[in-house]
């Protein structure tokens, strides 16, 4: 049960890892925000994960059923508006990559440094 | 039974994300990145996180992948297959995963009702609010009311990264450069002359729209709000604007209008909490807008989700139309 109990956790490890991966390893500046994105999504389900409770429910009142157990509010809150917050700052980022596309004709982080360099 | 349906939507997601990191197309790789926010969408439903599945539904599967399809259109779809520091980025990774799993131990095991995050503050919101606020939904009560401020802060994140996507792609390239083309009037006819898309698109964009509505109008009683409205109405738009085109869409809500509503939600926000002080009380306390305090804290409510909803409806459309209208240089 305790392999069981910290699996979610070492989910979330992974998938941090696999996108800080593709941050640092790819040359390619969409990859690294794709990166970026599973990077985010993965603090994400760590806080899902910590706010559930065994056997608990939706943190939303039914009328008429008493002594439902429910799973903490808060950190659905703080994600919910994360990933909001979230989509917009990725699409500044997909701004600048489109941007920097337009004044060095490629994405790929090594070549822009090249024509910074001539 | 729910945890075999756990583990099988975990390992789908790792496989899910390794695949997306190694694809070469970026296109694949996008795709890829839908399917992965899907996945984990679900994943955060069987975590009773109802309000963020759906969030996450709409915003990462939905607009997500259309904002970077868009990127894609105006730059490349091919990575370069790459060389050079490939071992030591995988050696950092492999010790900061070792790092990770090391310090998970000291975590206490998943759905413990007596850990930390359990006993601070959720409880008291779990038990105050039917008595102060008196809405169903705990997870709309903390967002709109306990924790007003921080989603008046989020919302203007929101808005500040619009305006900058707006600034970054309504700009020319710099003098000497070659000039940028505006779309042609007659371009991004959408998929016009595909009629199965066309029709199952424009009668599918009515039901998403009220569907939005819904969402933003029944968050006090179940999962919605502000924040999940916003990004559904704004798919809506965006499916019509891929079936017929960008023209159309613009003609339907146009950019000026789109402005005022992401301004026009922050503002009416800021406005809310303002009336709390010139009511006198402090900002953002809403027991005053009504003679009852439980009345106040749900009008409060439900003016700041229409704030919100306005504002995130704004920013992803104004968002989506900026990559729409730049063409390939």
């Amino acid at each position: 049960m305790s392999a069981l109990g910290l699996l979610y956790y070492w989910v979330f490890a992974a998938l941090l890892m696999i996108g800080f991966y593709a941050v640092v390893a790819k040359q390619n500046l969409i990859k690294k925000l794709i990166g970026l994105s599973l990077f985010q999504a993965a603090v994400f389900l760590l806080y899902i994960t910590m706010g559930k409770v065994i056997g608990g429910t939706a943190p939303i009142f039914q009328e008429g059923v008493e002594g439902l157990v429910f799973s903490n509010p808060l950190p659905q809150v703080l994600i919910l508006t994360a990933i909001v917050v979230g989509i917009s700052t990725t699409a500044l980022g997909l701004g600048i990559v489109v941007r920097i596309k337009e004044e060095y004709g490629t994405i790929e982080e090594d070549e822009i440094q090249e024509s910074d360099h001539l | 039974m729910i945890i075999v349906f756990g583990i099988f939507l975990i390992t789908m997601l790792v496989i899910t994300a390794i695949a997306t990191v190694r694809s070469e197309n970026l296109f694949v790789a996008v795709m890829l990145l839908g399917i992965f926010s899907l996945l984990i969408a679900a994943n955060f439903f069987i975590l009773d996180a109802a309000d963020v599945a759906l969030t996450e539904a709409a915003v990462g599967a939905g607009i997500s992948t259309v904002l970077f399809l868009g990127a894609l259109a105006l730059t490349n779809e091919n990575e370069r297959s790459r060389q050079g520091m490939r071992w030591l980025s995988v050696a950092v990774v492999a010790v900061a995963m070792l790092v990770l799993i090391y310090a998970t131990f000291d975590k206490p095991a998943f759905g413990d009702p007596n850990a930390p995050v359990q006993q601070h503050v959720a409880p008291w919101y779990l038990e105050q609010t039917p008595e102060l606020i008196d809405i169903p939904n705990v997870v709309t009560a903390v967002l709109g009311s306990y924790r007003g401020y921080d989603t008046l802060g989020e919302v203007f994140v929101v808005l500040t990264a619009g305006i900058g996507v707006m600034f970054l792609l309504s700009a020319g390239p710099t003098v000497g450069g070659p000039t940028l083309k505006r779309m042609p009037k007659n371009a991004g006819i959408g998929l016009r002359h595909h009629p199965i898309p066309r029709v199952v698109g424009r009668l599918l964009v009515p039901f998403i729209l009220l569907f939005g509505l819904y969402v933003q109008f029944h968050g006090e009683y179940g999962p919605g709000g502000g924040f999940q409205a916003g990004a559904i109405i704004a798919a809506g738009f965006i499916l019509y604007a891929l079936v017929e085109g960008e023209s159309r869409t613009l003609k339907a809500l146009p950019q000026s209008a789109l402005t005022g509503l992401m301004v026009g939600g922050a503002l009416l926000y800021g406005a809310v909490g303002l009336t709390g002080i010139l009511l006198g009380s402090s900002f953002l306390d809403y027991s005053v807008l009504a003679s009852d305090p439980v009345t106040g804290q749900q009008i409060g409510i439900l003016l700041i989700e229409a704030g919100v909803g306005m504002a995130v409806t704004g920013v992803l459309l104004s968002i989506f139309h900026a990559f729409a209208a730049r063409e390939m240089i």
